[in-house]
């Protein structure tokens, strides 16, 4: 630590250091959330530790796309708190960005954007250091090659897809937050999804929400929404 | 993973770049800010004719035409962000105040681009004859800063609302009326050839409304991007 410090890094640098150098855990306090009068969940507890992953279950409008966006701080929950823990809890909103990603169906790019254009803007904007050549690189390697200059309208879901996969993986995430993962992916696509949940797991925490059979062997534990009570199946 | 030592203002100018180039693809607002700007402007000019007005009438229909083109065109800077359902993304990379700054710069050259065709075209068709120009423009320019400032924290109220057409002119009109009533007199005043030092009292009046503005607009931002 004293190191890094005597180095001179920047606060970016150091910030990054601490993600990358400490453990890093998600604590989930008696959650609800209720939008108007009409209730969604409440009383959900969980913590997870790095290189723990959660799936989410439950049938449609029981709440896990929202709990997943209250996770990626794009919700305020009604009652309870959700804390990041690094070195010390973390609170400041800044510092959580660079720790989560996020990807889900209704996650919309710039359509009348490039990827190029839409990966540039979304690097600069997040402080991230990647030239043209290293994007491109990376395009081909989420299997979208020589698809870069592509305005993103003529893309198709699954090709979007892949490019939200892109994004969510810039930022080399300690926590990664899927919504319904496979979706619009075929074959190929499901296989490159393997490999980014295998890479999760070594790297942080992943929390996924689910109904599919296949996606919900990623899970280390599984919360069922529908059940009262939320139980855990470890 | 590289991470450089970006600034803020490196990531304000992002987002304006990206919606700068977004604008060009789609013409989202150039096209309706332009479009009603001459159309309101041809049609007040058929309207007037033959009469003369005094100054004090085509100062204030400078910025009838400023203010409705402004209301068709700068709501459209996080409405288009809504309707694309992109904001969740936007929320997930940027911080509140660098998404304000950046939308804020975008509406100010936005407006000042209209403003350099309706200037223009408004002294050619209703031979608006400004007698103290560089006290036209610092009125321009301020009266300018203060409409944006107010009108991107209503962009941003007025689009998580689900009717969003005649909402963002009705909200705007009662927090904008100060401020039209001294664009109008310094503009009168500029028109009519009046020194620095006369038309002092409504440039202060401006930049103050600006810079009160834009600190509300700044720290209420947080909770009206928020859910």
């Amino acid at each position: 630590m004293h190191s890094i410090i005597n180095q001179k890094l920047d606060k970016e640098e150091l910030v990054e250091y601490f993600h990358r150098n400490f453990m890093i855990s998600l604590e989930v306090k008696n959650l609800a959330k209720s939008f108007g009068f009409r209730k969604v969940f409440e009383g959900i507890n969980f913590s997870l530790k790095e290189k723990e992953s959660l799936v989410i279950t439950g049938k449609n409008g029981s709440g896990k796309s929202t709990l997943l966006k209250i996770l990626a701080g794009l919700f305020r929950p009604t009652k309870g708190e959700v804390n990041i823990n690094l070195e010390s809890q973390i609170k400041n909103r800044g510092k959580r960005r660079k720790l989560i990603s996020f990807v889900a169906p209704d996650l919309s790019l710039y359509d009348e954007l490039t990827a190029l254009e839409n990966l540039e803007f979304l690097v600069s904007v997040q402080g991230l250091k990647f030239n043209k050549q290293e994007l491109n690189e990376k395009l081909e390697k989420i299997g979208l090659k020589g698809r870069g200059e592509d305005s993103v309208s003529s893309y198709s879901s699954g090709m979007k897809q892949r490019l939200k996969y892109l994004f969510a993986l810039l930022n080399e995430p300690k926590i990664l937050l899927l919504d319904e993962p496979g979706s619009n992916l075929d074959e190929p696509g499901l296989f490159l999804l393997d490999n980014i949940i295998a890479e999760q797991k070594k790297r942080g925490i992943l929390v996924l929400a689910t109904n599919d059979k296949r996606e919900i062997k990623y899970g280390d534990k599984i919360l069922n929404l529908d059940q009262q009570g939320f139980s855990f199946i470890s | 993973m590289g991470i450089k030592s970006s600034t803020w203002t490196s990531r304000v100018l992002a987002l304006f770049l990206k919606d700068f180039k977004s604008e060009l693809r789609t013409r989202y607002s150039l096209n309706a800010l332009v479009m009603f700007a001459v159309i309101t402007l041809t049609v007040i000019s058929f309207s007037i004719g033959m009469f003369s007005l005094s100054s004090k009438v085509k100062s204030s229909l400078f910025w009838i035409v400023i203010f409705f083109s402004a209301m068709s065109g700068l709501a459209q800077v996080f409405i288009k962000e809504e309707e694309a359902k992109t904001s969740s993304l936007l929320k997930l990379v940027a911080s509140p105040e660098s998404i304000f700054a950046g939308k804020l710069l975008y509406n100010l050259v936005l407006l000042l681009f209209l403003e350099l065709i309706i200037v223009p075209l408004f002294i050619i068709m209703l031979g608006f004859s400004i007698l103290n120009f560089w006290l036209f423009l610092c009125v321009l320019v301020l009266g300018s800063l203060g409409l944006v400032c107010a009108t991107t924290i209503i962009a941003a109220i007025v689009a998580k609302a689900s009717v969003k057409g005649a909402l963002f002119a009705v909200l705007s009109f009662p927090i904008l009326l100060p401020l039209l009533v001294t664009v109008i007199s310094g503009t009168n005043l500029a028109a009519e050839g009046a020194s620095f030092s006369q038309g002092l009292r409504d440039l202060q009046i401006l930049f103050s409304y600006a810079v009160v503005m834009f600190v509300a607009s700044f720290l209420l931002f947080d909770f009206v991007w928020e859910e």
